[in-house]
């Protein structure tokens, strides 16, 4: 039986897939490894190392997760577009708490924009994100200093966020209804199938056993398993709905 | 054939077929549901926006006077879509909506005009407030597109096309954007 709970488990996510998984086809990167993503070549390995281990500390002490992303172009994409498209997918932040904030810059464009997750925007409201951006990033890269720009910007943006859980202001995003609900009829087909197997299986000691159609292999698709990501970088869950502040230098 | 395997399997499937049902009539639910929040929350965010409106207002006559027309036009509408929304008719509501939203987009193109107001500390921070919420309000209005898209498409496509006449589902029409997007549309498939 082990291995037909396995394959009615793969059934179920290929269904899941087949219904709510549709055209998502954006132009949007995987999810990286680490906090701080760099595919415009600016920042040396050190400086990358100096964010990510701010950020980290950051995180460990708050629980609020921040992400940082330099491209080189958006090739004529809206930035509030792409960048709340990438905060859908990243979901940087704690589910529930929906605490993160993504640094996203677009270098040959030179737009740079604050994405703000609803937990934050309490306490990173968009006029705050925009003073950061104007009054602490763009002077720095105006001179072409990028490292000590998104420094000081996440500088601000931690001082910003720093004890919000406390105040617990947290606004907590209306919790989706579940795919599950829908999908109870199959378990229980399933378990019906599971359990006309079973009697049949009685009525044929001879056979030896393994004649249930459950364990035929018609339902192998490769169990697809939902990993984590690794590289100390983990939750993930948190909602954005577009709150934040958008720049240029 | 057994006796008892004759009776019990189409108990089953009639069993399958009835609470199976159930399954898919609370799956039109919740979808419906879902584009009925959604669409509470664009709603939140036009009320954010209209929250902004007063505190606009003031700020740019101290600096522009002579924009006394454009500064009552976006008040009034503003009471306007607040009225069309108490009222409940949604129609009204979207037309109030529309209206605010160019008179708005004029006044951000008036204030250009006033070197003095656009470097105003409140002001700066009503413009990054503004946008957010303009922002925002892109946002909930795809969230709920989306959310209408997969509610029609279940009430359309085979299982819940079944229960959708009979239990009086009907179609919600999307929300349009009044004039061609400001930002091209960037949709890829």
């Amino acid at each position: 039986m082990r291995t037909g709970n396995w394959g009615s488990f793969s059934l179920i996510w290929l269904i899941v897939f087949l219904f709510y998984g549709q055209t998502l086809a954006l132009e949007v990167l995987e999810r990286p490894e680490g906090r701080v993503t760099d595919f415009t070549g600016t920042l040396s390995r050190n400086e990358q190392v100096m964010l990510e281990r701010k950020l980290a500390d950051f995180e460990r002490e708050t629980t609020n997760q921040i992400a940082v992303l330099l491209i080189p172009t958006l090739k004529g994409d809206s930035l509030e577009d792409y960048s709340i498209r990438l905060a859908e997918k990243w979901k940087i932040g704690q589910k529930g708490r929906n605490n993160g904030a993504i640094l996203l810059i677009v270098k040959n464009d030179r737009q740079l924009r604050i994405e703000v997750g609803y937990g934050l925007e309490g306490a990173l409201p968009d006029a705050l994100s925009g003073s950061i951006i104007r009054n602490e990033i763009a002077p720095r890269f105006k001179t072409g200093h990028f490292y000590q720009g998104i420094d000081a910007g996440l500088s601000a943006v931690m001082a910003a966020i720093k004890g919000e859980y406390k105040a617990s202001k947290n606004r907590e995003r209306r919790s989706r209804s579940s795919p599950w609900g829908a999908l109870w009829p199959i378990f229980l087909f399933f378990g019906i199938f599971i359990f006309i197997n079973r009697v049949a299986r009685k009525r044929h000691y001879h056979s030896g056993g393994s004649r249930g159609w459950t364990s035929g292999g018609i339902f192998w698709g490769g169990g697809s398993s939902g990993g984590s990501s690794g590289g100390g970088f983990s939750g993930g869950g948190g909602d954005f709905g577009g709150g934040g502040a958008s720049g240029n230098w | 054939m057994n006796k008892a395997l004759i009776i019990l399997i189409p108990l089953v499937i009639i069993g399958v077929l009835v609470i199976g049902g159930f399954g898919i009539y609370n799956g039109l639910v919740s979808a419906q549901e879902e584009a009925k929040t959604a669409w509470a929350q664009v709603e939140n965010q036009y009320q954010r926006r209209a929250d902004l409106i007063p505190n606009l207002v003031e700020t740019v006559k101290g600096y522009a006077k002579q924009e006394k027309s454009i500064l009552e036009e976006v008040t009034r509408l503003r009471s306007q879509w607040g009225e069309a929304r108490q009222s409940g008719n949604i129609n009204k509501t979207l037309a109030a909506v529309q209206g605010l939203e160019s008179a708005l987009a004029r006044l951000m193109v008036v204030v250009e005009r006033y070197p003095e107001l656009k470097s105003n500390q409140n002001f700066i921070k009503l413009q990054d407030q503004l946008e957010g919420t303009e922002n925002r309000i892109s946002v909930e209005r795809r969230r709920f597109n989306q959310s209408v898209l997969n509610y029609n498409r279940k009430i359309r496509t085979f299982p819940g096309a079944f229960f959708a006449g009979p239990f009086g589902f009907e179609r919600i029409s999307l929300f349009e954007a009044e004039e061609p997007a400001k930002k091209a549309p960037a949709v890829k498939f």
